[in-house]
């Protein structure tokens, strides 16, 4: 055995006994470092005769290529191995819970309300507010109804001292939007309203959403048309919708509008009073009266006019079944309205 | 009001059922709200005669009675207190059926044969109370069913009418709106007059035409109190709500119903010289048929003698002059009352009554005659009594006029949408009682004196449409609009701010407007909120100031309810006094309670003043929205030390910080709540981006650590760096607060990355020196910071 061979022998054996990729470049440094044991044998070419070293030249690269390919298969290995054992280490239980980012919810009136907006919006309505303390002219007298009117007695109204009241209905936006705009007019008013009363099914303060539509040669038939639409979309169900004719002060013809009960399919329920009918909104043809009050040309223009209760068309698109808890503000029936 | 159907059809002998004449109402706009049977359903119960009366051998409450349906005799044992020999009862028959369960069967009862039931009215459904049985004419036919008997079966229908349908509340009303929707003959009720039997008079006087301005009077002498009402009178009463009191006063309701004029019968001994109407002096007093006394204003309405109100005109009776046991001659009322005049004066005394509800409504101003008649003729037939001549006083100048009302066909073609033929619609309008002529361009209507809301073009159109069929007018859309509705990008939506709030795990809540004052007080500004006059309850009184109440009961509410973390906002109008009027512009509430996230096994940590502050600031960047200037402050429902007033350009809009520790801790709430309340619209001012050249040359950064007195705020070390005014400086960022060992008493370290960057050229080593020594420098003389080491 050659001296050569006995260094590869040995630096073959040094690598694959390296357990560490330091002691590996240990090996490295005392075979193939500068004063390695290889790099030595280089030093010992120049004492053979020229004719031989290219020969004796070339048995060391071999040997050093050799010992040097050793080394690197070595590392890769023990690079592998210190990898898998990182992420041996790192491994997780993929089912446990995230870092909760946890989302809120709008009320369901707020939800309701967006998509009441959102499909009016579709049709060119814009969204008109007003003030909750109303004075009488505005919530009353304007909508053509005076102190002495019997309407009067189907808002239960609360006043303060001042004769101010707090608007029983959304209506007075439809009077301050009539003043402040020509026509063509379409609006929506949504809002909260109050009326003084509180039993199982009224709370003392709720929401409307009222639409007012002023415009040349408006009809009965757009009024149903618009309102048939709405209820269809609304529901998202090809729902029958009746028109009963009905009475408003500040509308004429006045309708009340029973769309097929959501529940039961119209076939008869506990929520539809077993009628197959579910009243949702009033509705009907500006009455000139109130055009009068507010200088709008009644020889150019007419106009309708609706309003719903919110909380009414959000309990029966998502079943809920007591008014009251839509002003509990319990977390456990708001969060059911998803964000 | 309630009607009996088989009473409407006795005056619109309409050939429909029951569910279609529910329906032709209903969809006609006289909404029937409920209908029921007149009775329990029950067969084979006749008109029974008992023949004997013995107690049973072996029950002390029982008799054993023989009763016989006229052609045989049966023994029946009985409980009733009321039984007796002679009386005549409903006999429910062995067979029969008494109510939904109850089958007749010959039994024994204590030993003894009873061979069917005599039946109380309670029983067969015609009454609520339970009174021993039903005690029938002494003139019932013997052996004739039941149901013949009375009428039944009958069905009872709620109609719940309109204010506008004053014309309706009486049987005579819905039957004829009934006939013109089926097209059937409308009976009208016959009023003949009554020849008078004496002369006797007695003298009216209108001394307030314009509320009263037709009175008819009329004596009726020798009246037999006594006399019973008749059974089929005391039920179709029943049917329609009313609970028989005398013969004089069910014949005044009666007809009432039956026609729609309210009347009242005065004892004629009791009125002194003259009957009056006038209205009341201030301060004069009635005591009312209920036994309630009234102080009356000069707006009320009154029917007098020559010496004291007598009656509430319209509304009530009073105790002193009306029908007693001891009347024996009587003055019947039947009057036109101004519906304005009426309108709101029986609410005004907590009361409702049906001549009330009438007046108040409408009624038909040509009636007074001929109900004096209807109910005179009713009076003597079952009462006897001689009539004296009916007398009418009246001032026809104060009478409601007859309507004329224009109807165009280009009216009714342009908001309903149809071509109706003029005689068809002519035939709907006489039909519902105008009289009407054909025109050029239409129609030329007088309304019918009952119907008060008959008075301008749409009026009519209404009827039309309503006897045609809003189901069967077409439907279409109106035209689309021929303008784009502006979108102003600098306005935030509020629906942006509410889901960005949605988005950061809040939950929105609506809390009422209207809030106990004892929780607003602990706003502690001193100010008095706006207070209703009447509200529903004492911890609903107050308009809200802020929306602190209402977020704190909301927090509590979940909190008592073992919600751990609560997170809430809402947004809503507040009432706020102030130098120019009531403010009641919107605000934006936040709430933050209990932990930051939820529950994670990694750990989780509770709020703080920072994680509100946080959002705010998220809120405020939404849309390059406003800049908000955070000062310290102190507000009595805030911890002091975690308070701060929130500003904008100058302008305070809210404040945010720690719910007081007294507050929470009488709150029961166990850790932190921080809250905000401000004005929601600053946070709705964003702005449309002007854009500006961004620099292609690189940033860098230096951290500097300063040392300065605690009582340097962060606010005063960003202002300092800004007055540097150096267009180079991009940034000053706080990341790390210090203060204990190494850092002497009183003092504090902050630590600062400032970023800085050029637009022109690479910042190089010597500017980047030049600028920092600029924000030392800066630091050094305005606060005195020291940088440390």
């Amino acid at each position: 055995m050659t001296e050569l061979q006995r260094i590869q022998d040995e630096a073959l054996s040094a690598v694959s006994q390296a357990e560490s990729l330091a002691s590996l470049d240990e090996v490295r440094v005392q075979y193939l470092g500068k004063k390695g044991l290889i790099s030595e044998q280089m030093k010992t070419l120049g004492r053979l005769p020229p004719e031989d070293r290219p020969a004796a030249g070339a048995q060391i690269n071999v040997v050093r290529d050799a010992v040097s390919e050793a080394i690197e298969t070595k590392k890769s290995a023990l690079e592998q191995a210190a990898e898998d054992l990182a992420l041996a280490r790192d491994a997780i239980d993929v089912t446990l819970p995230g870092r909760p980012r946890a989302v809120g919810g709008l009320h369901p009136v707020t939800r309701t309300l967006e998509r009441l907006n959102t499909l009016f919006a579709s049709l060119g309505y814009e969204v008109a507010t007003g003030p909750e303390i109303e004075d009488d002219w505005h919530n009353f007298e304007a909508l053509n109804i005076p102190s002495h009117h019997p309407a009067r007695a189907m808002h239960d109204t609360f006043y303060f001292e001042d004769g101010r009241v707090l608007r029983t209905h959304t209506s007075p936006v439809q009077i301050r939007t009539l003043m402040s705009n020509e026509p063509p007019i379409r609006i929506v008013a949504p809002g909260r309203v109050y009326r003084c009363d509180h039993d199982l099914t009224h709370t003392p303060m709720f929401h409307q959403i009222e639409g007012l539509v002023v415009d040349r040669d408006i009809s009965f038939s757009d009024l149903k048309g618009t309102l048939v639409m709405f209820l269809n979309r609304f529901f998202e169900a090809d729902l029958d919708v009746r028109f009963r004719p009905s009475y408003f002060p500040f509308t004429e013809p006045s309708a009340e509008v029973d769309v097929q009960c959501v529940m039961c399919e119209g076939s008869g329920c506990r929520v539809c009073k077993q009628t197959g009918w579910l009243e949702v909104m009033g509705c009907g043809m500006v009455h000139p009266k109130v055009f009068e009050q507010t200088g709008v040309d009644t020889s150019i223009y007419t106009g309708f006019a609706f309003g719903m209760g919110v909380e009414r068309l959000a309990m029966l698109r998502y079943g809920i079944g007591d008014l009251r808890l839509f002003f509990e503000n319990d977390l456990q029936f708001l969060k059911q309205f998803h964000g | 009001m309630k009607a009996s159907i088989s009473w409407l059809k006795s005056l619109c002998p309409a050939d429909i059922s029951d569910d279609e004449l529910v329906s032709r109402l209903t969809m006609a706009g006289l909404e029937v709200d409920a209908i029921e049977p007149a009775s329990n359903i029950f067969s084979q119960v006749v008109v029974g005669e008992v023949v004997s009366v013995s107690p049973h051998p072996d029950a002390d409450k029982l008799n054993v009675c023989e009763v016989t349906d006229g052609s045989e005799t049966f023994q029946v044992v009985c409980g009733a207190a009321n039984v007796r020999t002679g009386l005549k009862a409903p006999f429910a028959k062995v067979g029969g059926q008494v109510g939904p369960d109850f089958q007749i069967k010959e039994a024994k009862l204590r030993g003894v044969v009873s061979q069917g039931m005599l039946c109380g009215a309670d029983e067969l459904g015609l009454s609520d109370e339970r009174d021993g049985l039903m005690e029938l004419a002494s003139d019932a036919p013997v052996g004739e069913s039941l149901d013949r008997y009375l009428g039944l079966p009958d069905a009872i229908v709620e109609v719940d009418l309109t204010p506008n349908r004053g014309d309706c509340l009486s049987i005579t009303g819905l039957a004829r709106e009934l006939s013109v929707l089926t097209e059937t003959t409308f009976n009208a009720v016959p009023c003949d007059a009554v020849s008078p039997v004496v002369d006797d008079r007695f003298k009216v006087r209108l001394m307030a035409p314009e509320g009263c301005p037709v009175y008819v009077g009329r004596v009726i002498k020798g009246v037999d109190i006594t006399a019973p009402t008749p059974l089929w009178m005391v039920e179709r009463l029943r049917r329609s709500g009313l609970r028989s009191i005398d013969a004089v006063v069910d014949i005044t309701n009666y007809v009432m119903l039956e026609l729609g004029q309210p009347m009242h019968a005065f004892d004629l001994a009791q009125l002194s010289q003259e009957v009056q109407v006038r209205f009341a002096s201030s301060g004069e007093t009635l005591t009312l048929l209920d036994g309630k006394e009234l102080t009356l204003g000069d707006d009320i309405l009154v029917i007098a003698d020559a010496e004291k109100p007598l009656a509430l005109a319209g509304i009530m009776g009073g105790e002193h002059s009306g029908i007693s046991e001891s009347t024996r001659d009587v003055f019947l009322e039947s009057a036109f009352f101004d519906p304005i005049v009426i309108a709101g004066k029986a609410r005004r005394f907590g009361l409702h009554t049906d001549a009330s509800a009438r007046f108040e409504r409408g009624v038909d101003w040509q009636l007074a005659e001929r109900a004096s008649e209807r109910a005179t003729a009713l009076l003597v037939e079952i009462c006897g009594g001689q009539p004296g001549p009916r007398v009418t006083t009246e001032e026809p100048a104060y009478l409601p006029a007859i309507r004329e009302v224009e109807l165009t066909h280009s009216r009714l073609r342009q908001q309903l949408r149809i071509d109706l033929p003029a005689s068809q619609v002519s035939g709907m309008l006489e039909a519902l009682g105008c009289e009407v002529a054909e025109t050029t361009q239409g129609f030329r209507c007088k309304a019918p004196s009952w119907r008060f809301d008959l008075s301008i073009e749409q009026d009519l159109v209404e009827e039309v449409a309503r006897i045609y069929g809003y189901n069967n007018l077409p439907v279409s859309l109106p035209a689309q609009a021929v303008s784009m509705a502006p979108v102003p990008e600098a306005e935030t939506p509020v629906s942006r701010l509410k889901h960005y709030l949605v988005d950061q795990d809040l939950q929105e809540v609506i809390t009422y407007s209207f809030v106990a004052p004892e929780s607003q007080a602990m706003l502690g500004d001193g100010q008095v909120g706006v207070r209703l006059a009447n509200p529903i309850a004492s911890n609903m009184a107050e308009m809200r100031r802020s929306l602190f109440p209402g977020l704190v009961d909301a927090v509590r509410h979940n909190v008592n309810r073992q919600a751990s973390r609560v997170r809430v906002f809402e947004m809503g109008q507040c009432f706020v006094g102030t130098d120019a009027g009531l403010d009641q512009s919107e605000r934006l509430g936040l709430a933050l309670y209990g932990q930051v996230d939820p529950v994670h096994f990694q750990g989780a940590r509770d709020v703080d003043f920072f994680d509100l502050k946080g959002l705010i600031s998220g809120v405020s960047q939404l849309n390059g929205g406003p800049e908000i200037t955070w000062t310290p402050a102190t507000h009595p429902a805030l911890a002091p030390g975690q308070t701060a007033e929130l500003s904008v350009d100058g302008q305070v809009i809210g404040v945010a910080g720690r719910l007081h520790p007294k507050w929470a801790k009488s709150l029961d709430l166990p850790k932190p709540l921080y809250l905000m309340d401000a004005k929601l619209a600053p946070f709705l001012s964003g702005q449309v981006t002007a854009f500006k050249a961004i620099s292609r040359y690189p940033r860098v950064s230096r951290d500097l650590a300063v040392l300065v007195n605690k009582a340097i705020t962060w606010a005063d070390v960003r202002s300092a760096v800004a007055s540097v005014n150096d267009s180079r400086i991009r940034d000053v960022q706080l990341f790390d607060v210090y203060q204990g060992p190494g850092v002497s008493q009183g003092m504090q370290s902050l630590a600062l990355t400032v970023s800085l960057q050029d637009t022109e050229s690479t910042l190089d080593e010597a500017a980047i020196q030049e600028v920092i020594e600029a924000v030392v420098s800066v630091l050094k003389t305005k606060l005195n910071a020291e940088l440390r080491g």
